[in-house]
């Protein structure tokens, strides 16, 4: 008896302090280091409390934030890659909607297919996808190269390096994301209340806009909050697709580890951008336990 | 017949969806270096790319990291999601599932900056006890107290290492952290489908847990593991940002060497990677989902 409690308890304790010791404590760390001062020296960062003749001394000190609010640079980014994640939000709604309605509607043996056949490019190299898109959308590229050949257009468009690129990028990224969690609230949708509407002469698309828009909001919110939520902090795509006009936060943050190499205020901007996806973090939360009770 | 409009919404996103991954698939048998340019069918690329000294040694590098990684997240992640479906009475569970859900939505930069700044205040933290430097101790208790305890966490560490340096150990730690969730959220779905009352059957005729679990629920779960394990081996794989952060000079793991020669522009030898990859990851998913489809009655 004793010796199952013992193995219960190792249960539960090791997975749980893997990820309080590699999850959460870096956390506190990364607050901890956002309140330091940077300094030429290894680690690059002055400590907050020091031993002074037996006493404690604290430096706690708030320049980081109050650098981060003068320059119009980090506000900016933050506010830029809000937009950036909104509007890319919206854009694969668009076009996952029709997705997740489709595989929703169609019978079983090919439902399980389409659906297959959404998540299948999820499982190749994210990386190499993007890259993919370079390829496609440079000026002497394939999507070019189409267009001319056709004649719909007479000169190369320019794609890559733009916020389009960007926003093409995320779409394709993404879509898995918002369809999975859409499609698992499409299909649970009670036919006969469609079939009611339309006996009693509602048109097809008045039946949807009042029916199963309203009906499939919790999985609607779900899927775009998988979107929005990672995006805010997304590097790979802007840095690939984007041209260095595309602000986003999650590249002002690489930079400044990686190039200017000021480790309390890349811990001050992850702070800031943690405070920010708080709020969408919570909207998932709800909808995802609001989506498991229908 | 009517042509509808959402089914012609779907193809155009599947076609979406599968246009660039073909696109690099033929272009890796192109001759020519530019994309436009069909320089007619040739596999230099491929030829190219195991010759590449580079990139060989950085995707034996991932794929270690990536066999390793996936296989204690798996584990880890099997217990935590035993822990969320199976044990009904523990407390603390909602913050439990809400720290499990923390890693798949957590932005890569943040989760990269925090585990490396972790590893760098421990080894900071470590090398000063190491030297001795036992101040702190000294003026909260005696000197035989303050003498014990650095002696005792002197020892703990020696059995307990912490990661010295860089580079294969923190990328470990990094992908095993991540990838724990993944396979938590797919083990725990397959749990909470699966009836328990033969479980139950097997404790009321007196089973231990453990043997129960072993015998009965290990058996039921194991394509779920399966399917898990894959996809914390993708992900681990594929990672670009948390490795960068917590590596060190000479760990370079082959989505970084991706990255830094895909910056500059297209290089066919890449797109042969790729094809490789996709190549592998069809085998690899269509076993999973044969392996999935045969689902216990």
């Amino acid at each position: 008896m004793s010796n199952s409690k013992l193995a219960r308890r190792f249960v539960i304790a090791v997975p749980n302090i893997w990820l309080i010791l590699f999850f959460m404590v870096p956390f506190l760390v990364v607050l901890k280091i956002s309140l330091a001062e940077p300094r030429i020296a290894i680690p690059p960062y002055s400590p907050l409390w020091e031993w002074v003749n037996g006493s404690i001394k604290f430096n706690i000190n708030f320049e980081n934030y109050a650098y981060m609010w003068e320059d119009s640079l980090y506000l900016n980014a933050y506010l830029s890659s809000i937009k950036i994640a909104a509007i890319a939000t919206l854009l694969t709604l668009l076009v996952g909607y029709p997705m997740a309605y489709t595989i929703a509607r169609a019978p079983e043996p090919r439902r399980s297919i389409l659906l297959l056949l959404v998540v299948l490019p999820f499982w190749t190299s994210f990386l190499l996808r993007v890259y993919a898109w370079i390829g496609i959308l440079k000026t002497k590229g394939i999507l070019n190269a189409v267009l001319l050949w056709s004649g719909i257009i007479d000169e190369p468009l320019i794609i890559l390096q733009t916020d389009i690129a960007v926003y093409i990028g995320i779409v394709y990224t993404y879509l898995p994301f918002l369809i999975l969690p859409l499609y698992a609230n499409l299909v649970k949708l009670d036919d006969t209340l469609l079939e009611a509407s339309r006996d009693l002469g509602a048109s097809r698309i008045s039946s949807f806009f009042r029916i199963t828009l309203p009906l499939s909001m919790p999985g609607i919110i779900a899927g775009s909050m998988l979107v929005f939520i990672p995006v805010i902090g997304e590097y790979v795509i802007p840095a690939l697709l984007g041209g260095p006009d595309t602000l986003m936060i999650g590249k002002v943050l690489w930079n400044e580890y990686f190039s200017n190499r000021d480790w309390p205020v890349a811990s001050a901007v992850a702070i800031v951008m943690l405070i920010i996806m708080l709020i969408p973090i919570m909207v998932l939360r709800r909808a995802q336990s609001k989506g498991a009770e229908i | 017949m009517k042509l509808r409009f959402t089914p012609i919404m779907a193809l155009l996103g599947y076609i979406f969806l599968y246009g660039p991954i073909i696109s690099l698939v033929v272009y890796s048998f192109n001759k020519s270096k530019l994309v436009t340019v069909w320089g007619g069918w040739s596999t230099k690329w491929y030829g190219e790319l195991f010759a590449n000294e580079q990139i060989m040694q950085a995707a034996w590098l991932s794929l270690k990291i990536g066999v390793i990684s996936a296989s204690v997240a798996t584990v880890l992640g099997t217990m935590m999601a035993m822990v969320l479906v199976r044990f009904k009475r523990v407390r603390g569970r909602g913050i439990m599932g809400g720290m499990i859900t923390g890693p798949l939505v957590m932005p890569d930069v943040i989760i990269g900056l925090s585990l490396l700044l972790l590893f760098v205040t421990v080894s900071g933290l470590l090398s000063e006890l190491r030297t001795f430097e036992y101040e702190m101790l000294l003026s909260v208790f005696g000197d035989d107290v303050a003498k014990t305890l650095a002696q005792m966490m002197r020892t703990y560490f020696e059995y307990f290492p912490w990661p010295q340096g860089r580079g294969f150990s923190t990328i470990l730690i990094a992908h095993i952290t991540f990838n724990m969730a993944f396979v938590t959220v797919v083990v725990q779905s397959r749990l909470s489908d699966m009836d328990d009352s033969i479980e139950e059957a097997a404790l009321d005729l007196g089973a231990s847990p453990t043997r129960v679990f072993f015998d009965i629920t290990l058996p039921m779960i194991t394509p779920a593991l399966i399917s898990g394990w894959l996809l914390a081996f993708t992900l681990s794989l594929d990672d670009l940002v948390i490795s960068s952060f917590v590596s060190g000079p000479g760990a370079t793991t082959l989505p970084m060497v991706i990255f830094s020669k895909v910056r500059l522009g297209v290089s066919p030898d890449i797109n042969a990677l790729a094809s490789l990859i996709v190549l592998a990851v069809s085998i690899g998913i269509i076993i999973s989902a044969l392996l999935m489809r045969k689902k216990p009655k």
